[in-house]
């Protein structure tokens, strides 16, 4: 039995037809309070589909999501998304676009501007308040993607390959700020991507997900590393072995 | 749309909206709308009517050397706008302006220039057709990758050679796509011209209906006329997506 | 800078050539109909002084703003519900698609007879060329907004009018506004053949009278008049256009 004051988030039993498509077959899986947990499986594995159902933007075909022990219908106020594609709105400024989940929920301009401000910050891109997304490179623009998200301060954080169309050095830079992130920030995150470094490197829990239809084939639990200086993880022994460990795993189902 | 999860064919709403069509006509709502089935009863009737042949030959003619001569010039015009920037600058302004200019507004030039008669028809056919085109043809060499291009002169190709193996080639997509809408634009060039100078083709027909009101005589043509111009648009806009593979992968 | 100059400098010429060969044409003379362009002018010129073209364009411009403006209200009104009902979509969109396609301009004897020669028959004709090119494109642009825009607003909770309104109008709207700008045009098409086809008021009254008594410069003047009044006010669309859209987003509409 999953303790609701443990976990923030859990899937039980779902299922997810598109028409033919099997995308998702019986799929559980806890997602614990204040930690970070990686969904991590190769592409067209259904990665998405189950993020969204989480976020209640698509039904399960059948199962349950629980959030805080409520199930989920619909979007709510606990739950913020970061889409792959940033989903920027192009004619809206950063400040407009930060401050957009706050702005369609009735705060006040004056007063959601602020906040904004706060996480634009926060993020780093301080200065570009004003500027318009296309003037923005990628890795900034996924940033205020990332802002928004914060400022609607949701408690579970859906994190959708967020760092999958930046460049190399901007998503290393990227996984660093994330892992400061989910020490400071009391949220629980969930992270979806297809890369095995990058999930070893900033989850407190793997989950790998077989090909479709998709299930959960393993769950990892990094211990060692975890606590140590941002700059030793990729040096770890234990970094390396469960990266080894993992692809020697998938390997097999990658034609 | 999906309705009891069958799929229905894109343009299947025409038949309710003729069924629509044939429910005014019957209970006779408005003089100017007869049943479609009368409609189509009167075209069977006036289809092999002399006067009928005549105007879709006269229009045909028209619309297809207006078409031809609007290619055959806009093609190469626009190839070459492509090619040099000096043509280009020399005549882009003037391709934009009658791109969006009121055509129609040229007519009465074209009737005192030419005679009221098949060739200011021809022209103004010509003259809605052309411009876009150009258009298209510039825009599709300038978005032709230049390794193309530098390949075919590594290969040793001469400028005819490039002209015709490379460039037409590497253009045709956007080249048939100013060709579809060009047609298109024809086809409304060629009506209008027969409206102003309304002794010719159909442009006589309508005249000679609406002047008499013959209600299911007017609207047989112009059944006629819509569904030639659907069909062509269509037919085109099938070539095109023929093209299209190469089109999205180069 | 050079390459400004250049451009200006090319486009000088290209205009003196051409209308240098429209002088010696008209000198020759090629035809009887033909002035050169010089007598074109004055009579431009003297058309412009003593008020006869702006009367003219007072009547003119009547049925063009009118019909245009009831275009765009019901384009745009019907393009947004052809773009969020599918159903509504498959209904309507053909008819849309078929004036697209059809020579529209033969139904003209037909408004006549139905409306009579006034304003009315003339509103017709511009509605009946301006609004399919409005409505698909609206359509379109509606139909085509980004998904994951449209997800994103929903999963920080804005309403369906919240949608609609702060994303799938926005987003859509480069495409509305140059699918208003070709409605525009093909506006100034219908408004001249009326002119021409129904009753000569306006410049088409000009046409036809100064062709009716031989009168060739002035004709050219006028017909040279709306053109170029059509093609300047296109102009000024585009501009406003691209001050709007900042040149970031402009995206091309089918015509
Ligand atoms: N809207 C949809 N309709 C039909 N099939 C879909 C849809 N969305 C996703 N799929 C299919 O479901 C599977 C899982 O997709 P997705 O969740 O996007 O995978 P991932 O995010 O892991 O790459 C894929 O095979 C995809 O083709
Ligand atoms: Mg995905």
């Amino acid at each position: 039995m999953t303790n609701p004051s443990e976990n923030a988030v859990t899937v039980r039993n779902v299922y997810k037809n598109y028409g033919e498509v099997e995308a998702l077959r019986d799929l559980s899986l806890d997602f614990p309070r204040g930690q970070l947990t990686s969904l991590l499986g190769p592409s067209g594995c259904g990665k998405t589909t189950l993020l969204k159902i989480i976020a209640g933007l698509i039904p399960a075909t059948s199962g349950e999501v629980l959030v805080n022990g409520e199930v989920v219908k619909a979007p709510g106020p606990d739950r913020a998304f970061v889409f792959q594609d940033f989903a920027l709105m192009p004619w809206a400024s950063v400040i407009r676009n930060v401050a957009f989940g706050l702005e369609l929920r009735g705060v006040p301009k004056s007063e959601r501007e602020a906040i904004a401000e706060k996480y634009i910050a926060e993020v780093g891109l301080t200065g570009f308040e004003h500027s318009f997304p296309h003037e923005l490179s990628g890795g900034m623009r996924q940033r205020v993607g990332l802002a928004r998200a914060l400022s609607v301060d949701a408690q579970v954080l859906l994190m959708d390959e967020p760092f999958s169309a930046v460049d190399e050095q901007t998503r290393r830079k990227f996984q660093e700020d994330l892992l400061g992130l989910v020490q400071n920030e009391n949220k629980t995150f969930i992270f979806v991507t297809h890369s095995i470094e990058e999930a070893v490197y900033v989850s407190d829990q793997i989950a790998i997900l077989l090909p479709r239809p998709s299930r959960v084939m393993e769950i990892i639990r990094p211990q060692g590393f975890r606590d140590k200086d941002v700059d030793h993880i990729r040096r770890d022994p234990e970094y390396l072995d469960i990266v080894d460990r993992i692809w020697a795993s998938l390997r097999s189902y990658v034609e | 749309m999906t309705v009891f999860g069958i799929k229905l064919p894109n343009m299947s709403s025409l038949l309710l909206w003729g069924l629509l069509w044939e429910f005014i006509g019957q209970i006779e709502l408005t003089f100017f709308l007869p049943p479609l089935s009368a409609i189509f009863a009167t075209l069977l009737e006036i289809g092999g009517t002399k006067a009928f042949i005549t105007a879709l030959k006269e229009t045909a003619h028209a619309f297809s050397i207006g078409t031809l001569s609007a290619i055959v010039i806009g093609v190469p015009v626009g190839i070459l706008m492509g090619k040099s920037r000096l043509i280009d600058q020399l005549l882009l302004p003037w391709v934009n302006l009658f791109l969006s200019a009121p055509l129609t507004a040229l007519v009465p030039v074209l009737m005192v220039l030419f005679g009221f008669g098949i060739k200011a028809i021809i022209i103004t056919t010509a003259l809605f057709a052309i411009w876009i085109i150009v258009l298209n043809s510039r825009a599709g060499v300038m978005q032709i990758n230049r390794s193309l291009v530098e390949m075919a002169h590594s290969f040793g190709a001469s400028p005819f050679d490039a002209f015709t193996k490379i460039y037409f080639w590497a253009a045709l997509p956007e080249i048939l796509g100013g060709v579809r809408i060009g047609f298109i634009r024809a086809v409304k060039g060629v009506i209008i011209g027969q409206l102003l100078i309304s002794i010719v083709g159909f442009g006589s027909l309508f005249e000679l209906y609406a002047s008499n009101f013959l209600m299911k005589h007017f609207w047989a043509v112009l059944i006629v006329l819509f569904a030639l111009a659907f069909v062509i648009a269509e037919f085109l806009a099938y070539l095109e997506r023929r093209v299209d593979y190469y089109a999205s992968r180069r | 800078m050079l390459a400004r100059h250049r451009a200006n400098l090319l486009k000088l010429c290209s205009a003196l050539i051409v209308f240098g060969a429209w002088e010696i044409a008209g000198r020759i003379p090629v035809s009887f109909a033909f002035p050169t362009f010089l007598e074109s002018c004055a009579a431009f010129w003297a058309l412009l002084i003593d008020g006869t073209m702006f009367v003219a364009y007072l009547e003119t411009l009547k049925p063009l703003v009118i019909g245009v403006f009831i275009s765009a209200v019901l384009g745009i009104g019907l393009g947004l519900w052809i773009g969020l009902s599918r159903a509504f979509d498959w209904l309507v969109s053909p008819i849309f698609v078929v004036m697209q396609t059809a020579p529209l301009a033969a139904l003209i004897p037909l408004l006549v007879m139905a409306y009579g020669i006034g304003l009315t028959s003339k509103v017709f004709v511009v509605c009946i060329m301006a609004m399919p090119v409005i409505v698909l494109n609206t359509g379109g642009a509606v139909r085509n907004t980004p998904a994951s825009l449209i997800e994103m607003g929903k999963a920080f909770l804005g309403s369906r009018r919240d949608v609609i309104l702060k994303i799938i109008l926005p987003s859509a709207f480069p495409i509305i506004f140059a699918g208003l700008r070709l409605g525009v045009s093909a506006g100034f098409i219908g408004a001249i053949l009326a002119e021409l086809k129904i009753t000569p008021t306006g410049v088409g009254d000009i046409i036809t009278y100064s062709r009716s008594i031989a009168d060739y410069p002035s004709m050219y003047a006028a017909i040279a008049s709306i053109i170029i009044l059509a093609v300047l006010f296109l102009n000024v669309l585009e501009r406003i256009e691209n001050h709007l859209l900042r040149g970031s987003r402009k995206s091309l509409a089918a015509d």
